[in-house]
């Protein structure tokens, strides 16, 4: 840019411009302040109602439904202890759901940067047409494969366990797409580099890129954790026994007319939200950085 | 020995050895699948047997009414959420970049809360907030308002509200994430030249904002059909089960599961599978050559 001001008309225009940018309208600011913290506090309703009526009788949730009633006088901490103390299996579920979500998070992170490391940092024989592949599985629904992929686990024999739950969706396409993105970002020079100081082809991948890709590698754990934490359908199809069901199963099996288990309901509902919101509580800053360094360009 | 490691390590092999796990992957959870699908499509499928019976799924899908009832919920719950989850979430990234705003970090940060949530929770939370009682939220809201309660889940246009409203609540804070990161790729100079030209905010957005966020744009999109068409649990945790009063709640994916997993009926299922992904890509592919997105890769 040019330090020459010796145009005074377009130095005294930039000069309005600037004032006009700091002394913003209150009005407007105030309108969209307005806006957001509307929007907050109804994104906040189903929380905040939910929580309430984890304190209460679990009867007052079919007689009542859930509101914003400020009434503290049924509170009490029996809900919680139900959840803790065995009665329900929610303690088993809570267990289950923990060690499928790691187990898989851990996996998928690994399997789907090496693979996006693969498609990004190298050319090769029918690249094309496998990276059209990686995009055609996102956009095949996966309900409509459910079918054939329940019968295919059983014939592996994988009914009912929890390899059966993790495998079918470790390979994700979606972060696979993310991944790649953000490596086609990192500079090839870098891999060269590597090579001269005699990195094997591996070792640069684990040992230089990896540790640069923090910022992705934090994204998609969160989103790949609740993928895995959430996870319903395909669970439901695979999983039979009680005992090994994840959170989302056994809450939905409370729901059922059979079950007088909505005391455990809106409580269980609440208490499995936590892991979540930790962890995007500690990665939050991260996320969003991994989010815009990864997201789709151009 | 030496030669077989010299050989997966020679740069020539090692792209393939990286990608082997999709290939591998792809081949079980994907392609097999898929031909599977297809193939018992044509089938009469029950215990023990499957026999070749031609198109006639397909016919019988015609004459379903069901069906028809399943296909006419998704996609009208599909192009609604499509007016609602793309142009609110873009307007509030392109707020949330605005100076004026003082809690950004915050607001961002709340609004994308619900989506932590899994369908399961918000699904129990939404249900009991629309209880047909005077006392769940949603009537106090009406009466708040001097309407009457209404029984909210057991009518069509009323429970097609709640689930839009949980989907409204769950995605505007992912979409406007992706919205917001696409504004990031955007040079702010554009900006500052504009406003130096006199462009007021609105005319800012609609010039610069809107044109350049094209390739966010055509994403969430893509991806807000495939979602919309292929919902299903969001309608499964409402109504409790899958079977609502007089199919309203019904989906297509809701319906394949009826069939296939609840009636065993894995060759119909798979027709109505096939049907749906023959809607979700000709919908897909109508939007992606309309907004002329293989023009931008032809060049």
């Amino acid at each position: 840019m040019s330090k020459n001001n010796s145009n005074p008309l377009s130095n005294s225009s930039l000069e309005i411009a600037k004032v006009k940018k700091d002394g913003k309208n209150p009005l407007v600011k105030a309108l969209i302040n307005g806006f957001f913290i509307i929007m907050c506090a109804s994104v906040a309703v189903p929380f905040i109602s939910g929580l309430f009526a984890s304190f209460r009788p679990g009867q007052m949730l079919i007689r009542n439904g859930l509101n914003l009633n400020l009434d503290f006088e049924n509170w009490s901490l029996i809900n919680y202890s139900y959840l803790f103390d065995g009665s329900t299996g929610y303690m088993d579920w809570y267990k289950n759901s923990l060690m499928i979500t790691i187990v898989s998070v851990i996996l998928t992170l690994i399997i789907c940067y090496f693979v996006a490391y693969g498609f990004a940092m190298y050319n090769f024989k029918f690249k094309n047409l496998l990276f059209f592949l990686v995009i055609a599985t996102m956009m095949v629904p996966f309900e409509i494969l459910m079918l054939p992929l329940y019968k295919e686990m059983i014939s592996f024999g994988l009914i009912d366990t929890y390899a059966g739950v993790i495998l079918p969706g470790l390979v994700h396409a979606s972060t696979i797409f993310f991944f790649r993105q953000y490596l086609s970002g990192i500079p090839k020079e870098l891999l060269d580099a590597g090579r001269i100081d005699g990195s094997s082809e591996y070792g640069i991948c684990v040992r230089i890129v990896m540790p640069i890709s923090k910022p992705a590698f934090s994204a998609m754990a969160i989103l790949s954790s609740m993928g895995a934490w959430n996870s319903m359908l395909w669970p439901l199809i695979v999983l039979r026994s009680a005992e090994k069901f994840t959170l989302p199963i056994g809450l939905n099996t409370l729901l059922t007319p059979y079950g007088n288990n909505y005391d455990v309901l809106v409580a269980g509902s609440i208490f499995s939200i936590l892991p979540l919101f930790i962890l995007y509580l500690v990665f939050n800053k991260y996320f969003v950085e991994g989010m815009t360094a990864g997201a789709v360009k151009g | 020995m030496k030669k077989i490691q010299a050989f997966l390590f020679s740069q020539k092999i090692a792209p393939y050895v990286f990608i082997l796990p999709f290939i591998v992957s792809l081949s079980f959870f994907w392609i097999y699948p898929m031909y599977s699908t297809i193939n018992m499509s044509f089938h009469n499928i029950g215990n023990g047997y499957s026999e070749y019976i031609g198109l006639a799924n397909y016919e019988k899908l015609l004459g379903d009414k069901v069906f028809h009832i399943a296909v006419r919920n998704s996609v009208i719950y599909t192009i609604f959420t499509l007016i609602i989850l793309i142009p609110i979430p873009m307007l509030c990234a392109f707020l949330l970049n605005s100076k004026s705003v003082v809690g950004k970090r915050i607001y961002k940060s709340i609004i994308y809360l619900p989506a932590l949530v899994s369908v399961v929770v918000a699904g129990i939370l939404f249900r009991y907030m629309f209880s047909e009682m005077d006392t769940g939220l949603m009537n106090q809201i009406l009466n708040f308002f001097g309407l009457e309660s209404k029984q909210w889940l057991k009518n069509w246009g009323t429970g097609m509200f709640a689930l839009l409203l949980l989907a409204t609540w769950r995605w505007t804070g992912v979409n406007t994430l992706y919205f917001e990161a696409g504004l990031s790729s955007i040079d702010e100079v554009l900006y500052e030249s504009a406003k130096v030209d006199g462009a007021n905010a609105w005319q800012r957005f609609w010039h610069i904002t809107l044109p350049l966020l094209k390739p966010t744009r055509i994403y969430v999109t893509t991806i807000s059909i495939y979602a919309g068409l292929a919902m299903f649990l969001e309608s499964f945790m409402i109504y409790g089960s899958n079977n609502s009063p007089k199919n309203i709640g019904l989906t297509i994916v809701g319906y394949l599961y009826r069939r296939g997993i609840e009636k065993n009926d894995l060759g119909y299922a798979s027709a109505v599978g096939l049907v749906l992904l023959i809607v979700a890509l000709s919908i897909s592919m109508v939007y992606l050559v309309s907004s002329g997105m293989f023009k931008k890769e032809a060049k």
